[in-house]
């Protein structure tokens, strides 16, 4: 799994990538009340705002991590966001891409490399 | 953080989890358990708040019927029919009818006692120093704490420590003896639910806030659940909901305005602003601050602009406060529109994200108050 200063996971599936925040994103958010996914099928960008988190707090952006296409998204998240607290790594999965290239994702942090970057 | 002031509960909310930010000025809690958690609490069982960043004013030093007189001059409210043990919320209005701080003000006998915004508190000593001195002598009172017990359960906990607690009405203020110390303690809040406010010496504060935090029911709510316990009880956040560019009329308190100040009262006008709040009243406002429901899920909040159609024209207005709302199970919203669209069940359209999402009128408050009257 890899993990990016944004504070999402990055886990390789095939020739998928699945797409979530850490633990301690979701920590920091608080209660998420509302998830907004983006369409399948929608080519992304590095960088790209492609979904929206919103907690009791505040409403943060989550953004595509690498060039690629959305292909499936969590639909659970859209009735039950608490999902993304109960369960992070895993029920709380935001969205599956397809890389332009697998390889992009090299780059970035591993597990050891993320929790230093968290303190 | 260096700058920041601290409350005489500040160690207490740190070894309780707090999480600090900076709040007017002060460090503040704005969270222990999470604010969900928090929200649901106080409004089950009870919950404790820091309000020690609250002005705190005592007006004294002439016969109290001189002293009432004297602040009428500078609120649109009836102090001078306020009686002894009584509390009413009241405006600091500018000359346009601007609302400066909104306050609570109480008859102690023989001094009015009043509680004022942490942001607005130096300019409003200032001003009542400036209007009443000397006739009257205006003392910030900053070696007290102000701790605010709230929730269906906060009776049975403050009685526990004084029966003479479980007496109180809403609004009612009395002097009580708690954990030991004397405390000025009004029967009020800021959450919809019943509720005391407590004014304790600060170097008491810690030892009492322990000895309620020491029953089952009680536990610390931080400034995060507080927000959204006023925000679905329909009470206005100065500086967000109203400030120097709203007037109570267009803010929808003008119940707060008693009778003896209204056009053909006792005591008509003869405040800041009266002309034009009188005027308004008689009139009407050109925009009203209502309640709004998201009709999806998605938040809406502060600064998200209402459209009346779902594409194509103007801004009609913005939404103030907006959130979710626990209780509610929703999201949740005031904001100002043009009062021919402030009628409850009126459709409209807030603009999140580049999309116009439905939005509806809504009769405030979304839950309903739980005073005891």
């Amino acid at each position: 799994m890899k993990y990016t200063e944004e504070h999402e996971w990055l886990l390789p599936e095939g020739d998928l990538l699945v797409v979530g925040v850490t633990e301690h994103a979701a920590e920091q958010l608080g209660d998420v009340v509302f998830v907004e996914l983006p369409e399948p099928g929608t080519e992304v960008a590095k960088g790209d705002e492609v979904a929206v988190i919103e907690s009791v707090k505040a409403a943060s952006d989550i953004l595509a991590p690498v060039d690629g296409e959305i292909v499936e998204v969590n639909e659970a998240l859209t009735d039950n966001p608490g999902l993304v607290n109960e369960d992070p790594l895993g029920k709380g999965w935001f969205f599956k891409m397809k890389p332009a290239n697998m390889s992009d994702i090299d780059d970035f942090m591993d597990e050891a490399a993320y929790k230093e970057f968290i303190g | 953080m260096t700058d920041l002031l601290r409350t005489p509960l500040y160690d207490l909310n740190v070894e309780l989890g707090g999480k600090m930010v900076p709040f007017a000025g002060y460090e503040m809690p704005v969270q222990f358990a999470g604010i969900m958690a928090e929200h649901t609490h106080t409004r089950e069982k009870a919950g404790l708040f820091d309000v020690s960043h609250m002005g705190q004013v005592i007006l004294s030093g002439a016969p109290m019927a001189q002293i009432a007189a004297a602040f009428e001059r500078l609120v649109p409210m009836d102090v001078v029919g306020l009686a002894e043990g009584r509390q009413r919320y009241g405006l600091f209005l500018n000359d346009a009818g601007g609302i400066l701080d909104d306050l609570m003000f109480s008859n102690r006998g023989d001094h009015l006692f009043v509680v004022v915004n942490a942001a607005c508190k130096q300019a409003d000593v200032a001003r009542m120093k400036a209007a009443l001195e000397p006739a009257v002598t205006v003392t910030h009172v900053e070696d007290r704490a102000l701790l605010a017990l709230q929730g269906p359960e906060a009776e049975r906990v403050l009685a526990a420590m004084n029966p003479a607690a479980a007496e109180m009405r809403f609004m009612d203020v009395a002097t009580l003896e708690l954990n030991g110390v004397e405390c000025w303690v009004s029967r009020s809040g800021y959450t919809g639910e019943d509720g005391y406010e407590i004014s304790v010496p600060g170097d008491q504060a810690e030892a009492l806030a322990r000895a309620l935090l020491a029953h089952e029911d009680v536990a610390p709510i931080g400034l995060g659940a507080r927000d959204s316990l006023r925000l679905e009880a329909g009470l206005c956040l100065y500086g967000h909901d109203i400030d120097e560019t709203t007037t109570p009329v267009e803010a929808a308190l003008t119940w707060a305005i008693q009778k003896a100040r209204r056009a053909g009262g006792a005591r008509e006008g003869g405040f800041p602003g009266s002309d034009v709040v009188l005027r308004q009243m008689a009139e009407g406002a050109p925009r009203r601050r209502v309640g709004l429901r998201p009709q999806g899920r998605a938040p809406m909040r502060e600064g998200v602009e209402i459209f009346a159609a779902p594409e194509g024209g103007e801004p009609v207005g913005r939404i103030t406060s907006g959130g979710f709302g626990p209780t509610v199970g929703g999201p949740v919203a005031m904001g100002y529109v043009p009062t021919e669209l402030a009628a409850p069940g009126t459709e409209l359209f807030g603009e999140l994200r580049g999309k116009r999402l439905p939005l509806k009128v809504e009769t405030l408050p979304f839950v309903a108050a739980r005073f005891k009257r």
